[in-house]
């Protein structure tokens, strides 16, 4: 679905993304984790053509990708969400779904005069969409509120239904349950293995909760200062000495083996 | 005491020529609002857009009239408008093209915009000057006067008379009339809401599907409008000179700032403020004084600033607005 081939992304001096080369597999919840700092939000951004890549390649289905701008991205049906959760602040939420498929005829200014009964069509069609997304995240009864007003959880939600306005092929969350508490974690997990299931989604998560991570994700790549660490199923990954390693250093690796060989024994 | 005197003497002097100033200063704040919501940068080019749209128009207006075509009571400027708005926004589009879209591919930092407009500023100032000349201009016809001072005075048995132009009843009507146009547009059709929505957060606008480049040349094309409406009606209610319009970048965009960068309904309140500021602090006060303190003989003319110092106004509302309130009246973007 998606490869990446030796992606590089530096910040002057910087190496955000440092030859890093990997494969999404269609129809699979990918994990991508990482310590902070490793580089995952930058490749999401360099893949959604927001940052152009220093060095390297993307391709979706074979097709090189890279440096493509997000909209043309987007109608390819490459999608992701934010990690701090952006929004139209002064439009409803509803508005804000309602935005979702750019591109419509109504946005032609000649068309706004003239093709009034084709936007009307596509405007009611998009209504009826963005009540379903907002039955479906129960929702409903924010609809007409100010997505600029929302709290954080509900504009986590709010970037869910976003993606759900569209058919995607392809969706990366960027930690879709951070500062969401656990029963709305637990109903993000379940909308996204059902756009997965009934919808054939493929999705690419970075999370750093590793209950969800292990829920829902297989395969789990590991990243590490821009680099590719491991990749492997959740299992696998969290017993990997180099992925501990990354994540809490020398010394309390050895501590946590030590526990772990203690908690065998 | 002579309230009615005073009264009429306020509304002549005061009211009414900064009604008709802050509604043209609004649709030119509008447009400067506009280009900063959604492209990000101060656009210095405004005024001499709106100078060289003016200056199509009055050849439009030429050619119109040398057919013999008028626009009976009103001036043939107005039949003249459509045409002159549409060879300024190919105008805006070309230089959009030519200019700005090299620093929007390059990702260019807000500055870098503000630097090139400058130097379109100052090319546009050349090309309207090539076009036209630089002498003062007058070109409205029609009917003058709606209400004539002498005719008020006979009407009323005041001492006091109080005149009302045509072109400035013109304005105030043709500003309100796009105004909300202007807002219908931004809030009911899909065209303005990818707009705003360009406007409220660019990264979600584009990973949205939002075409950036359509956005763009939308908001190009309804700034040349406004620019030159706002443009054609300075010119309609004072004269034309291309100085004139340079020198407007000022209070324009102390109108836009003060009602927050950004926010339209901002522009058009700042427009007035800034427009009432300056007539009143530049009228000589002594006239009403003398109808309602008749007893006060004052050795000044109660005038707080000359007339050649308005511009100080301006400033000093902008400075105002900067240190108290950055983001302005109605919170747009801090600046």
């Amino acid at each position: 679905m998606i490869r990446v081939e030796d992606l590089h992304r530096h910040f002057g001096g910087f190496r955000a993304v440092d030859g890093a080369s990997l494969t999404i597999e269609k129809g699979s919840i990918t994990g991508l984790i990482g310590p902070n700092g490793a580089g995952k939000t930058t490749l999401f951004n360099v893949i959604a053509g927001v940052l152009p890549p220093t060095s390297g390649h993307v391709y979706m289905d074979g097709q090189d990708i890279t440096g493509l701008p997000p909209h043309q991205l987007f109608h390819r049906g490459l999608l992701r969400t934010f990690q701090l959760a952006h929004e139209f602040a002064s439009m409803t939420v509803r508005e804000n779904l309602m935005m979702v498929p750019g591109g419509q005829s109504g946005e032609v200014l000649w068309n706004t005069w003239f093709r009034r009964g084709q936007i009307a069509r596509e405007e009611a069609e998009l209504r009826k969409r963005a009540d379903e997304v907002l039955d479906f995240l129960t929702i409903r009864h924010l609809a007409t509120e100010k997505a600029g007003n929302l709290s954080g959880g509900q504009k986590k939600l709010l970037e869910l239904g976003r993606t759900m306005m569209v058919d995607a092929k392809i969706v990366f969350l960027d930690e879709v349950g951070a500062g969401v508490n656990r029963t709305l974690l637990g109903t993000i997990g379940d909308a996204i293995v059902r756009l997965n299931k009934e919808r054939g989604y493929t999705f690419c998560v970075i999370e750093h909760d590793m209950d969800f991570i292990g829920r829902l994700c297989d395969p789990v790549i590991v990243m590490a200062e821009g680099k590719v660490l491991a990749e492997g199923s959740a299992d696998e990954i969290m017993k990997n000495e180099d992925v501990i390693e990354a994540y809490l250093g020398t010394g309390l690796k050895n501590k946590v083996k030590a526990e772990l060989a203690g908690g065998d024994a | 005491m002579d309230i009615l005197n005073a009264l009429v003497a306020i509304l002549n002097y005061v009211v009414i020529p900064a009604t008709a100033y802050g509604a043209q200063l609004a649709l030119g704040a509008l447009g400067v609002t506009l280009i900063y919501g959604i492209l990000r940068f101060s656009n210095f080019a405004h005024g001499d857009t709106m100078a060289i749209g003016t200056a199509i128009t009055i050849l439009f207006t030429w050619m119109l009239q040398s057919f013999g075509i008028s626009f009976g009571p009103l001036p043939t400027a107005l039949l003249a408008l459509p045409l002159g708005i549409a060879a300024t926004a190919v105008l805006v589009l070309a230089t959009d093209r030519a200019v700005y879209r090299f620093y929007r591919v390059q990702r260019a930092a807000p500055i870098i915009f503000v630097m090139a407009s400058v130097g379109v500023m100052f090319v546009l100032n050349g090309l309207t000057r090539l076009l036209i000349g630089v002498d003062e201009r007058r070109f409205d016809d029609g009917t003058r006067f709606v209400i004539n001072a002498r005719e008020f005075r006979e009407w009323s048995g005041l001492s006091e008379g109080l005149a009302l132009r045509g072109t400035q009843v013109l304005t105030v009507v043709v500003a309100v009339a796009v105004v909300w146009a202007l807002f219908w547009f931004l809030n009911r059709t899909r065209s303005g809401k990818a707009m705003r929505a360009y406007s409220d957060n660019e990264d979600l606008a584009l990973l949205s599907g939002i075409d950036p480049e359509r956005v763009v040349r939308l908001t190009w094309i309804i700034a040349a409008g406004l620019a030159t409406i706002a443009g054609v009606l300075y010119g309609l209610d004072k004269s034309f000179r291309p100085f004139n319009y340079f020198q407007m970048l000022l209070p324009i965009f102390a109108a836009a700032i003060v009602g927050g960068l950004g926010n339209p309904v901002g522009a058009i309140a700042g427009g007035f403020i800034v427009a009432f500021s300056e007539v009143a602090v530049t009228y000589p006060w002594r006239k009403v004084a003398g109808y309602l303190a008749p007893d006060w003989q004052p050795a000044g003319l109660l005038q707080l600033l000359g007339t050649e110092y308005k511009f100080a106004v301006s400033f000093v509302i902008l400075i105002v607005v900067l240190l108290f309130r950055p983001t302005g009246l109605f919170r747009g973007k801090s600046v």
